[in-house]
This record gives C-alpha cells, structure tokens and sequence, in this order.
C-alpha cells in the first residue's frame, strides 16, 4: 500500500491523486500545531457525530432542584439555571457548530469560486464588473452587514446561516480570480479549448479544481471567524434560537449569572476558544503544506 | 490605451491619476454600500405599508399610504430618492427613540470613537514591539507565546472576554468600574464640547469625572485593544520576517552595525509604510468589533445602538447604524490606502 502510495510514477489518475494526498498528510504530520489543530477538529466531528454516547443527559428539559449547581463530579461543567448539564449541551452544541461552518463553507465556497474563476477566465468586462462588485462587498464590515441582513430575514440558525455565507464568499472570489489568472493562457487550457470544449467545462473540469487547494487554505483559515461570527449572532439572540443549545446563546442565557455562576458563561466560551484555535492551527499548517510559496511567513 | 509621453509621466501626474481613479471606486465603493442598505430595507418580510395603516385599513387606504410613502415608483427611482436622502442627512425617524436617526447617531458615535480610539493605541503600543520581537527572534520561546497569543485573538470571542474581564476585574477585583460610560452619579456634569467624555472632562477641569471616565473606559478598550494587538502584532512579525532575511540587512550587519539599530532602524524603517495600512485596518476593524463589547458593557455608543435597535424591529435605525459603520469603516480603508500609494517610496 505504501508503496503502491509513494510510486515515481503512477499508472492512473486515482493513484497519483492519492499520492499526493499522503505526502501532503505526511507533511502534515511533522507541523506539531497542525498535528494539534487537526485534533482538535477531529474532536468535534467525533462529539457532534456521537453526542448522544458522550453526553451523560440530554441537555433539554428541566431539572429545576439541580439549578445553577458549580462543577462537580456529576457536571463537569456545572448546572444552567433550569439545570440542564451544561457538559451535556456543550456536546450537542457541537453538531450546530458543525452544522453552522459546514453550511457556510458549501455555500460560500463554490459561490466565490465560479465568480472569481469566471472573472478571471473571461477577463475584460466580465471581470470588472464581477470584481468591482466583489469589493466593494469585500470594503463591508461583515459583522455589522451579517447584523443588518439577520434583522431583515429574522432571527434564526438558517438566517443567520445565510447571512454569514453572503458576507464570506468576496473573499474566495478573489483568491480563485487570481489563482486562475496564473493559469488563464497556459498551454493545457488552449489544447482543451482547440479539442472543443466549451467554457463552462474548461472553468469547471480544468480551472476550478486547480483553485481548490488555496481555497480549502482560506475556508479552513476562515473558520475562526465563521464561529466567532455566528456565536455572536447567537449572543445577541439573532442566531440559533433556545433550547438549541447554540454556544454563543448558551453564553448570553449565562450572562446574567456571570457574577455569581461565573461557569454558566465561561464553559460554552471555552469550547468555542477551543474549536477556533483548532482551526487556526490546521489552518497555518495547512498553508505550511499546501502552499509552499507563504510558508513560514506569519 | 492612449500612450503617454514621458513628460506626463512625472510624479504628481501619475500620483494625480491614481488618486482620481481611487475617487471613483470610492464613491461606486460608497453606492454599492448604499445598494447593500436599500436592499436589506426592501427584503425586510414586514410590509412597512402595512406597519403604518395597520392590518384593518381598506384597499384604498393601503394604496394612498403606499403612493405616499413613495412605495409605488419604480426601484430604481426608490434607490436615488433613498441615496438623495442619505447625502442630505436624511436617514428617517427612529421608532424606538422618537428622534431622527441622524441625530441620534451623531449623539452615540463619539463613544464609539472613544473606545476604539484607545483601543487601537493600546494595540499598537503593544503589538508592534511584540511583533518586531518575535521577528527578531524567531523560533524562540518568546515567538511562540506571541504567536499563540496573537491566535488566541482570531480565536477568543469578544463578548465572552468582556464578560469574563467584567467577572474577574470588576466583580472579583474590584479593580475597574463597571458597565457603562460612567456611574450615574457624575452623569452629565460635564459641557459635552466634543462628546468625548475623556476630552471634555480635561477641558472643564474636572478630573474627578476625567477619572471615573478612565475608570470606566480601560477595560473594554484594552479588550479591543487585545484583538488589535494580534492582528498588528502577527502582520508586524511577518513584515519584518520579511526584511530581516533581506540582503541589505546582512549588509548592514556585515558592516558591524549593532544588531538593535539593525532591527528598529534598518528593517523596521522599511516597514512602516505597510505597517500604516495594517493599522488602518484594525482600526476600521475595532469599530466594528465595538458592537458586541459596547453590548456586554451597556456602552453607549453606536453598537449598542445598533442592538438596542435590532430587537426593537426599528429598520430606520438599524439602516442608519449599519450606513454610519460601512462609511466609516470605508473610509479608513481608503485613507489607509492612499496613504501607503503616496508614501511609498516605490511611487516616486
């Protein structure tokens, strides 16, 4: 297999694909961080796919006696003010971060890519237009545009969902236009184009797939603040809507009790810190790997 | 393309050139934020006809307030008809206040402007003399802490910081004031000249309010502060990461200049100019990330405005907040870009 893995020289497409996905994994492996963050982000996929194993209750319903108890050995994580276990619904929480920053990355990805790779392919006016249009939504603060959006469509995960994924895909526009402008006039796309292909299947056979590698960079990168946003959303009662056992809502149930029950706020903030310097971790290393050329800088 | 004679290409006449161009995507930079606006007015499910006649009006009532909001032109007439206003000042009454937008934002920017004001000083002070050490000695102990700090700053939500901060120093310390701009007791005992409470307290002379404001102001503007701090503190190593491995460096090190002076004189010198831009950035960036700490700290200003207005369904308001933030924020990344284009040595 491993062999089979490392080949000079692959006999087929799947084998060099997958060659260059282990070099890349080994690669990997030797960054400590990204080591680190990749657990980290493995732990959440893991928690959110097996939350009802892990969590000891099921984090809804009331037990009002249990209200607002400390840590202990029976809640890791304390007591809310309807004691619910807080360790529980930090676990659930974990399937809608999940959910959250999955949903945005299937939206905003593909939907700055075929901009930026159909601006950069076409040129001209196309391109002008599409990237003047990119900027100008790129020069927004995204959180205070996020705001406005939720409060015209409603408070709500799925909204605020939207919201996030509107406000993140200039970004990837931009990357993917440059990426493809490298490879615009290269040899392999004007012999694609002399056997008949049309645009749309150059951009999205031959140019689209070259662009994914920086793109998973920047998602992965971006993560942070996709979380960092929507548990703000969710802060300020915009997002995720109770019971749903939300992280950044979870903290704003907390904040009355911050003075007193300082664990019904603290521990949710926690696991968000957690889950976003994962993901800043996977994200350098990944650069690291991926991409050569910025290696070692910041 | 017209060629241009070399004549024309002299310094100021491409600085002019650039500059004009700059002119246009700033103001087309400026319609497509007031599209963003009237957009998110439009799309609002509630039916703002409805909202003013009420649901028991008949046909033709609805239709009179209709054509007299101005509801029944084509959108593109709307649009100008809304961009006219804006640039008028006008920006509607807010529901919740009673009093015009405009007016009351004039009243709540300043603190807005205060907080990040400090804040982005003490992001600086701090962030790029530790970015400049990381640099210097990259790979070391203290490179690691900075960089694990300056993720933490991608990675820690602000309003859990400002609620922790607010448990520990004011609560459990007892070592700041808490929420809010100042305790009620000194509310308003000072002429508002500026409306910097800071500012307006040292030019009435009274520095028992000045205190009190300070009291008040420094922990939610060193939390912003702190998510300068990474950024600037991140860009700065990375710049100078950049420099020191540059040739005239070890040029100079060569020639047996000591190493300090190589640093903060040589490569820091040539980083400057990028380093204006990144902290144009962050500044932009503090007032935006204001909202969620003027939350958690009942601050007065615009963030709180915005939120305040947000569950009050007060569309006006919340137009108006998001407008004042987007053209601030616009127009700090512009100055921040042409002051790079006319500083740079490279444009000359």
């Amino acid at each position: 297999m491993r062999d089979w893995l490392m080949s000079e020289s692959p006999e087929s497409r799947v084998q060099a694909g997958a060659g260059r996905a282990w070099r890349a994994l080994l690669m990997l492996l030797r960054n400590p961080l990204a080591v680190i963050g990749g657990l980290i982000v493995l732990l959440l996929i893991v928690t959110a796919v097996a939350a009802p194993l892990i969590a000891p209750e099921s984090g809804v319903g009331q037990d009002l006696p249990n209200r607002l108890l400390p840590p202990s050995w029976d809640h890791w994580m304390g007591t809310d003010e309807l004691g619910r276990d807080i360790f529980s619904r930090v676990v659930y929480g974990a399937r809608i971060t999940l959910l959250i920053v999955g949903l945005v990355a299937v939206i905003s990805a593909p939907l700055g890519l075929i901009v930026g790779a159909v601006a950069g392919y076409f040129g001209g006016w196309t391109d002008k237009i599409l990237m003047g249009f990119t900027d100008i939504f790129l020069s927004m603060p995204k959180l205070i545009l996020a705001l406005a959006f939720v409060a015209a469509l409603g408070p709500g995960i799925e909204n605020a969902i939207i919201a996030i994924a509107i406000t993140a895909w200039p970004a990837y526009a931009r990357i993917a236009r440059a990426e493809t402008l490298t490879f615009r006039n290269a040899e392999f796309v004007a012999a694609t184009r002399l056997l008949g292909a049309s645009h749309g299947r150059i951009i999205l056979l031959h140019v689209l797939p070259l662009c994914t590698s920086s793109m998973i960079i920047r998602v992965t990168l971006d993560m942070a603040g996709i979380i960092l946003t929507a548990a703000g959303l969710g802060f300020l009662g915009l997002g995720a809507q109770p019971p749903l056992p939300e992280w950044g809502a979870m903290i704003s149930r907390g904040r009355v009790f911050i003075l007193d029950q300082w664990w019904v706020a603290t521990m949710p903030g926690l696991a968000i810190i957690l889950v976003s310097l994962g993901f800043c971790f996977l994200g350098d290393g990944l650069r690291d790997v991926l991409d050569p050329k910025s290696a070692g800088k910041s | 393309m017209i060629t241009l004679s070399p004549l024309s290409r002299s310094r100021p006449v491409r600085l002019a050139r650039s500059l004009a161009g700059f002119a246009v995507v700033t103001v087309l930079t400026f319609l497509g934020l007031l599209a963003i606006t009237f957009f998110i007015g439009r799309v609002v499910p509630i039916d703002p006809v409805l909202a003013v006649v009420g649901d028991r009006a008949s046909n033709e009532q609805y239709e009179a307030a209709r054509v007299a909001m101005g509801l029944d032109r084509p959108l593109l007439v709307q649009f100008f008809s809304y961009v006219g206003d804006v640039f008028q000042g006008e920006l509607g009454r807010s529901v919740s206040t009673g009093r015009p937008v405009a007016q009351d934002l004039a009243r709540v920017f300043p603190a807005t402007l205060e907080m990040a004001t400090i804040g982005i000083i003490i992001g600086v002070a701090l962030g790029v003399p530790m970015g400049v050490i990381a640099a210097a000695r990259a790979g070391s102990w203290i490179d690691q802490v900075i960089r694990v700090l300056a993720l933490l700053g991608y990675s820690v939500p602000a309003f859990w910081l400002g609620l922790v901060g607010l448990a520990l120093f004011y609560a459990g310390l007892g070592w700041v004031a808490g929420p809010g701009r100042i305790d009620v007791f000194f509310d308003g005992l000072v002429e508002p000249v500026t409306g910097l409470l800071l500012v307006d307290s040292l030019i009435a002379g009274d520095f028992e309010v000045f205190w009190n404001a300070a009291d008040h102001i420094v922990l939610p503007a060193t939390i912003l502060g702190f998510f300068a701090l990474a950024y600037i503190a991140r860009m700065t190593r990375s710049f100078m990461l950049d420099q020191l491995g540059q040739e005239y460096v070890t040029t100079a090190r060569v020639k047996g200049v000591r190493e300090r002076r190589v640093i903060w004189v040589h490569a820091f010198g040539s980083i400057r100019v990028p380093l204006i831009t990144v902290i144009g950035l962050s500044y932009a960036g503090l007032l935006e990330g204001s909202v969620m700490i003027e939350t958690v700290f009942s601050w007065p200003g615009i963030g709180n405005y915005l939120t305040t207005a947000l569950f009050n369904a007060d569309m006006n308001a919340v137009l108006g907040a998001t407008l004042v933030i987007g053209a601030v924020f616009i127009v700090i990344n512009k100055v921040s870009d042409v002051l790079y284009r006319v500083l740079d040595p490279r444009s000359r």
